[in-house]
This record gives structure tokens, C-alpha cells and sequence, in this order.
């Protein structure tokens, strides 16, 4: 096994000095940020589905809400906002938004005057729709204002590694909304719940133009280290300010990739990551053994929540570029879903080594289609039957073939992935 | 009144046709559910790969110069459907048979479904591009104006010939349907396999058929609606990738594994979605001197943006408060 290891992060290697050698260094570097902010991603997703079993089919959430995170903590702030009545329209909204809680909160315990069965439903609706309504009432003039005043909220100005800690906090806080409403129920439904949520956070964080400037697009995001214009107006040039640069980056995000499989696997290892396995495979002996089965899947939940909200931050940070309409399906939840099948689920070393191998192979499949598709253009001109019609929008599409080509292989051939779980039967 | 037809026309019609879209797509989510029991993420997507079929074949009938007094898109159905069976027979075969026979969980299966997901959208986006498609360039799109018969009412109820159709195909495919797992031999097969594998095994029922009638009417189903959607509105690589989810939502609300609680559950959605951005101030325009408050122009339940987040919600709510659905559905 150890042999195994070593062989595959030796070929994984040896596959980014190959990138390097062929596609120059500026760009593998740029890779590698990616590749490890994804794989910070798929280890969180690991927490989840390879520790405790739960489907996340909304990782996509968790992404766009770190990424916000940041974009709120670090970019400069918007004076024009401070300066307005914008902060008096948004209390008045809290304020409405608070009272419609307490209309809920209340209308959830009416038993207690006495009123049961389906009037206690029927007065639960009720509430829950007056409160839409008083909330509504607030907030639409509050957006209409913002958005033609000030544009919209704008940032901190606070430096960016709060804003990274602030986007896993966020995220887990939505994790444990999430979790806290759809744990009890089984995988599919899961699956179904849990993309369903992911959706609406989308609709909803790419319609709010007054919080996140929607399909404008926030930009450009600091980074938490020089980037290159800093270093080009030190002198320079354009090559060597974006290694020595996106390397600072790199260096970052490695350190934090590091420390969390540090913990993660030390947690793993311990009583805790034990109690968690006996949760996955059989939550009823574990319930019995006297585990809080639900208690600890949202526990769960909200830990692989965090490192997805990490990663979404660091990830658009390094873009510089906040744009809610970027968010795919495709790529930001089942990319995920495919690094850690294909990595191994409940390894932490397999969702690493997943996580980076898989998202080169994605950013590499553009170029080698591109190229496929030149040869297969000439060789059909030369044979009289005509070129390809643009070759370079297709190609991008080639990679989520492949992608899918190689999660169904991957399942069908090798399901536990390349690095499975090692199950230790010691003591 | 005129608002009243007004508001036939935007909300009677428009739940309809989306109803019926949605319905079609949750018959066969459903029904692979209770003879599979997995979540076939892919159903979206085999919508829209049976609407570029039913496009490449219209484009090839056109060619010809065939000309039929209905939509070429809807005539060449028929053959559509039946490559889109035959295809949905072949995913199953070369990616979920193998799986099956491995004793897989069905949750392996849905991440399977995944793969297909990408699989076929990676394949369509490859031969199509991202651009749209319409079926009526060669052709106009017929529209149906019918006077009401009544004193002072001057806007007419329109709807479109392939919206007629869709309504049309919709309520044959249900009664066949119907007919079809009602009184057939492989029909009851299916609902006994749905509710007992086991025991319709034991019972001589032949369950490798059952599996694949199954996906021969999910496909051709899944086909069928691709292509009305295609024809009412327009053919894109992401057409049902969008309507997956509110498939998923009708096929939970009516209970999964359920036929007819999936078809009750498309059309509950379709007029939730339909009713939630239609404008309610434009039905209270004419009480406007019986009301104490000043009407808003707009007064709709939630902004159009969110149309879609609807079914979502719904889908959050019912999985809460009844995850079996309305009817009671397979939930093992």
C-alpha cells in the first residue's frame, strides 16, 4: 500500500513537472493555486460523504457563499453606501425580518394556548406568510434604494485571510441550516434536498444586486499576498512577477491545505473519526451504543462545510473576480463528486491526491482537445470533407466528457478509487 | 372580464404547459425509481438529447421537402421517441446494468447518473455548441385566437399550436400510460416489481424485462417531453438541465415511485410557479373603487428571477413536513 502511495503522488509529480516543461511556469503555478484550493474542497466533501456518509449535492452553495465571504471582508469600502441611508433601510429590514422570526417562533408553539392539530398548521402558514409579507414590505424598497443610490454595499476593507476565515464560517453556518433541515432523510432524498438548496443560495446571491452587484460582477479582489502589478512596479518583469507572485499565493494556500490534512487526519485517526465511521456503517448499532447519530452528522456537516467555504474563498480571491453567474453545476459541485470517487473516499491522502490530479487532468483536457480536433480538422480537410467549425468552443465542452467518461469508469472498475480507505483491525 | 381571460391566458395556459412538461419528465424519474430505486440525475439530460434527435430528424424531413400540416418537429416525434428508447436502453446497459449485477448501492448508481449527466451534455455541447435552436425557421409558429362570446370583452384567449399539442400528446401518453399499467401483463408486472422486488421475482415475473420496458418508456417519455419543451419555447444544450430539479420536486411531491402521484405533482408545480409570478394587482384592477388601499402595479407573490427557486422551495417544504409525498410513495 505504502509502495502505492508513493507511486501515485511520484507520477502526480512528475506530471506537474511535465505541465511545466510544456505549457511554461506562470501558468503551472496558476494550476497548482487552483488544484489545491479544489483539493481543500474535496476534503471537505471527504468529511462528509467518506467519514459520515451524507450526500452534498450543494457544494456549489458552500462555494458561492465563501466566495461572497471574501468579496464582503476584502474589498474596499464603498463610501457612497455608508454615506446614504442604505444602512437605515437595511436595520429597517432586520428589524421586519426579526419580527416575522417572532411571528414564526411563536406560531410554532401555539399548542401551548391550546390550539392543535391542523389549526396549529393552518396558524403556522399563516404566520410564516404574514412574515414574507412584512419582510418583503422592507426589503424591496431597501434593494431599490441601494441599487440606485449606491450601486450596492461594498466591502470591509478587512485583510483577506479574515475574509477566508469568515467564508468557512459562513458556509458553515449555512451547513448547519442546511444539515439542521435536511439531515433526517435518506440518500437520494438527501442528494435532491441538498442540490435544491444549492439552487435557490444561487438564484438567490446572483439576483441581490443591491449585496453582491449580481451579473455585474465584483472586481478585482485583493489577494493576500503582492500580487504581480506590485511586483512589476518593483521592477520586474511580467513573466517572473507572475511566478514570484502566484508562488506567494501558492505558498499559502499549500500551508493551508497542509494544516488542515493535518488535523483532519489526526481526527481521523482518533476516537472521534472512529465514533464517525461506526455512524457511516451502521447508524442504527452506533444510535444504540448510545451516539447521537443526528447530533454528530451535523457536526459532520458543518466540518466539510467550512473547508468548502475556504476553498470557494480562496479560489475567488485568486481570481480576483466575483461573478454569482460563473457558478456551475458541472463544474463546482460534480467535479468535486468526481476527484474524491476517483481519489478514494474516506481517505484524506486519496481526496488530496484526487483533488489535485483530477483538476489538472480537467484544465489539461481543453488544450489536448483543442489539439485532437486540429489534427482530426486538417486530416478531414486533406481528405476533402471540410474543416471543423470553431474548434476552440467545442474543445472547452470535450473536458466535461471526459470528466464523465471517468467517473463511470472509475466506479465501474476501481469503486473504492485509487487510494481506497484502509480499514486498520488492530486491538 | 378581460382580465380574468388575461389571466387565463397567463396563468390558466402557462401552468398547463408547464405542468404537463414537468409531469411527463416525473413519470419517468418515478418510475425508474420504484423498479430501480435510484435517482436518475440523467433524466434532465436524456430530455434534452431526445429533443436534438427529434431536431436533427426534422432537419432531415425538411431537407426532403416534405410538407405536413403540423410542426415537423412534432410528426417526426414517433421516430424520435423510439431512438430515444432505444439509446436510454443503451446507457442503461453500458453504465448502470454492470453496476446492478456488481450489487452496487443505489447511491453508486446516482453518482453513476452523474457521470451520464456529463457524459451526454459534454456530448451535445460537442456537436451542437452552446448556441439556441428553433424549430420554426423553416416554418411559422401557428397561433390560435378564440373570441369569447361575451358582452364587452375584447382580448381573446391565444395560445399556440405546439402549446395544443403538447397538452394533447400529454393526456395520451397519461392514458396509455394508465391503460398500460393497469390492465397489461408486463404493466402490472412493473407495479408488483415497484412494490415487492423480491417477491415478483419469486413470483415468475421476468424482472430483467420489466427493467428494460422501463427504460424504454422513460426514454421515449423523457423524449417526448424534451422535444414539446423545445418546440413550445427553444432548443438549447442546457434546456432541462434547469428542469431537473422541479422534475425531481414533482416526482417527491407526489411520492416517489408513484406514476400518477408524479403527474398530479408536475401539474401542482407547473400552476405554483405560474401563479407565484403572475400579478395579482392585474384580478383586483377592477375592485379598485371597492378597496381602502391603493393597488400596487406590481403585486406578485415573488419576483420573476426567483420562478424557478419555487419549486425548490416547495420541494424543501414538502421534504420536510411529508417526505413520502401526497400520495405515499416507495420509500424504503
Amino acid at each position: 500500500m505504502t509502495l502505492r502511495y508513493l507511486g501515485l503522488f511520484a507520477a502526480l509529480f512528475a506530471l506537474i513537472v511535465g505541465v511545466g516543461v510544456f505549457m511554461g511556469t506562470p501558468f503551472t503555478v496558476r494550476l497548482l493555486v487552483e488544484a489545491f484550493a479544489f483539493a481543500l474542497i474535496a476534503m471537505g466533501l471527504n468529511i462528509q460523504w467518506g467519514f459520515g456518509g451524507l450526500f452534498n449535492f450543494g457544494i456549489l452553495g458552500m462555494l458561492m457563499v465563501g466566495g461572497y465571504a471574501v468579496t464582503f471582508i476584502s474589498y474596499p469600502i464603498n463610501a457612497s453606501f455608508w454615506s446614504s441611508e442604505g444602512p437605515l433601510y437595511l436595520g429597517r429590514t432586520l428589524l421586519a425580518a426579526g419580527i416575522g422570526a417572532v411571528l414564526i417562533f411563536f406560531a410554532h408553539r401555539v399548542q401551548r394556548f391550546g390550539i392543535t392539530g391542523k389549526w396549529r398548521g393552518a396558524v403556522i402558514v399563516l404566520a410564516w406568510f404574514v412574515a414574507y409579507v412584512i419582510f418583503r414590505s422592507q426589503m424591496d424598497p431597501a434593494a431599490s434604494y441601494i441599487t440606485s443610490t449606491a450601486g450596492w454595499v461594498g466591502g470591509l476593507g478587512l485583510p483577506v485571510l479574515l475574509g477566508w476565515a469568515f467564508g468557512g464560517v459562513l458556509a458553515g453556518l449555512i451547513g448547519y441550516l442546511v444539515g439542521k433541515v435536511s439531515l433526517g432523510l435518506r440518500a437520494d432524498y438527501l442528494a435532491i434536498a441538498t442540490i435544491g438548496i444549492a439552487e435557490i443560495l444561487r438564484a438567490v446571491l446572483k439576483n441581490l444586486e443591491w449585496l453582491t452587484r449580481g451579473t455585474l460582477t465584483v472586481s478585482p479582489i485583493p489577494w493576500p499576498v503582492p500580487n504581480p502589478q506590485a511586483y512589476q512596479a518593483g521592477g520586474a518583469d511580467a513573466t517572473t512577477s507572475f511566478i514570484l507572485a502566484r508562488g506567494g499565493f501558492l505558498a499559502v494556500v499549500v500551508v493551508i491545505v497542509l494544516i488542515a490534512l493535518f488535523l483532519i487526519h489526526r481526527a481521523y485517526l482518533g476516537p472521534w473519526g472512529r465514533m464517525m465511521r461506526a455512524i457511516r456503517d451502521n447508524h442504527i448499532a452506533a444510535g444504540s451504543m448510545g451516539k447521537d447519530v443526528t447530533g454528530r452528522q451535523l457536526e459532520i456537516f458543518v466540518f466539510g462545510s467550512v473547508l468548502m467555504g475556504i476553498g470557494g474563498a480562496i479560489l475567488v480571491s485568486f481570481v480576483g473576480i466575483y461573478d454569482p453567474s460563473s457558478y456551475q453545476p458541472i463544474n463546482h459541485t460534480f467535479l468535486i463528486w468526481v476527484m474524491l470517487i476517483v481519489g478514494g473516499a474516506g481517505n484524506n491522502f486519496g481526496a488530496l491526491f484526487g483533488g489535485l490530479f483530477i483538476y489538472i487532468v480537467w484544465m489539461l483536457s481543453e488544450p489536448m482537445a483543442q489539439a485532437l480536433f486540429n489534427g482530426l480538422s486538417n486530416f478531414s480537410s486533406e481528405m476533402g470533407w471540410g474543416a471543423i467549425p470553431d474548434i476552440e468552443s467545442r474543445a472547452v465542452q470535450m473536458r466535461v466528457f471526459v470528466m464523465g467518461l471517468i467517473v463511470t469508469i472509475a466506479l465501474r472498475f476501481a469503486p473504492r478509487g485509487l487510494l481506497p480507505e484502509t480499514i486498520s483491525r488492530k486491538g | 372580464m378581460n382580465d380574468l381571460i388575461f389571466f387565463f391566458n397567463q396563468a390558466v395556459i402557462g401552468g398547463v404547459v408547464l405542468g404537463s412538461i414537468y409531469a411527463l419528465g416525473a413519470v419517468g424519474v418515478t418510475l425508474i425509481f420504484g423498479i430501480l430505486r435510484f435517482a436518475h440525475f440523467a433524466h434532465g439530460d436524456m430530455m434534452t438529447m431526445g429533443g436534438f434527435i427529434a431536431f436533427v430528424l426534422a432537419g432531415v424531413v425538411a431537407g426532403l421537402g416534405i410538407a405536413f400540416p403540423l410542426p415537423i418537429g412534432f410528426v417526426v416525434l414517433p421516430f424520435a421517441m423510439v431512438i430515444a428508447a432505444a439509446l436510454a436502453l443503451g446507457i442503461d446497459k453500458g453504465f448502470y446494468a454492470p453496476l446492478r449485477a456488481r450489487g452496487a448501492k443505489p447511491v453508486t448508481l446516482l453518482i453513476a447518473s452523474i457521470g451520464v449527466t456529463m457524459m451526454i451534455q459534454g456530448l451535445i455541447r460537442l456537436f451542437f455548441g452552446v448556441g439556441t435552436y428553433s424549430f420554426f425557421d423553416s416554418e411559422p409558429k401557428k397561433l390560435f385566437r378564440i373570441d369569447v362570446p361575451i358582452e364587452g370583452v375584447t382580448r381573446p384567449i391565444s395560445f399556440s399550436e405546439p402549446q395544443l399539442l403538447l397538452v394533447i400528446a400529454t393526456i395520451i401518453a397519461v392514458v396509455a400510460l394508465h391503460y398500460f399499467l393497469t390492465r397489461s401483463r408486463l404493466g402490472k408486472g412493473m407495479r408488483a416489481m415497484a412494490d415487492n422486488p423480491d417477491l415478483a421475482k419469486v413470483s415468475g415475473i421476468n424482472t430483467k424485462l420489466v427493467v428494460r420496458v422501463t427504460w424504454v418508456i422513460a426514454g421515449a417519455l423523457a423524449c417526448l417531453a424534451g422535444t414539446m419543451l423545445a418546440l413550445d419555447v427553444s432548443l438549447k444544450p442546457d434546456l432541462a438541465f434547469n428542469i431537473v430539479l422541479p422534475i425531481f420536486a414533482a416526482a417527491i411531491l407526489g411520492g416517489l415511485g408513484h406514476a400518477y402521484g408524479a403527474i398530479a405533482g408536475g401539474f401542482v408545480l407547473g400552476f405554483a410557479e405560474t401563479l407565484a409570478v403572475f400579478n395579482w394587482s392585474v384580478l383586483l384592477r377592477p375592485f379598485r373603487d371597492l378597496l381602502w388601499f391603493d393597488i400596487p402595479n406590481s403585486l406578485t407573490l415573488v419576483q420573476s428571477e426567483y420562478k424557478l427557486t419555487v419549486a425548490f422551495v416547495i420541494l424543501v417544504v414538502v421534504l420536510l413536513v411529508r417526505p413520502t409525498g401526497i400520495f405515499k410513495g416507495a420509500s424504503s
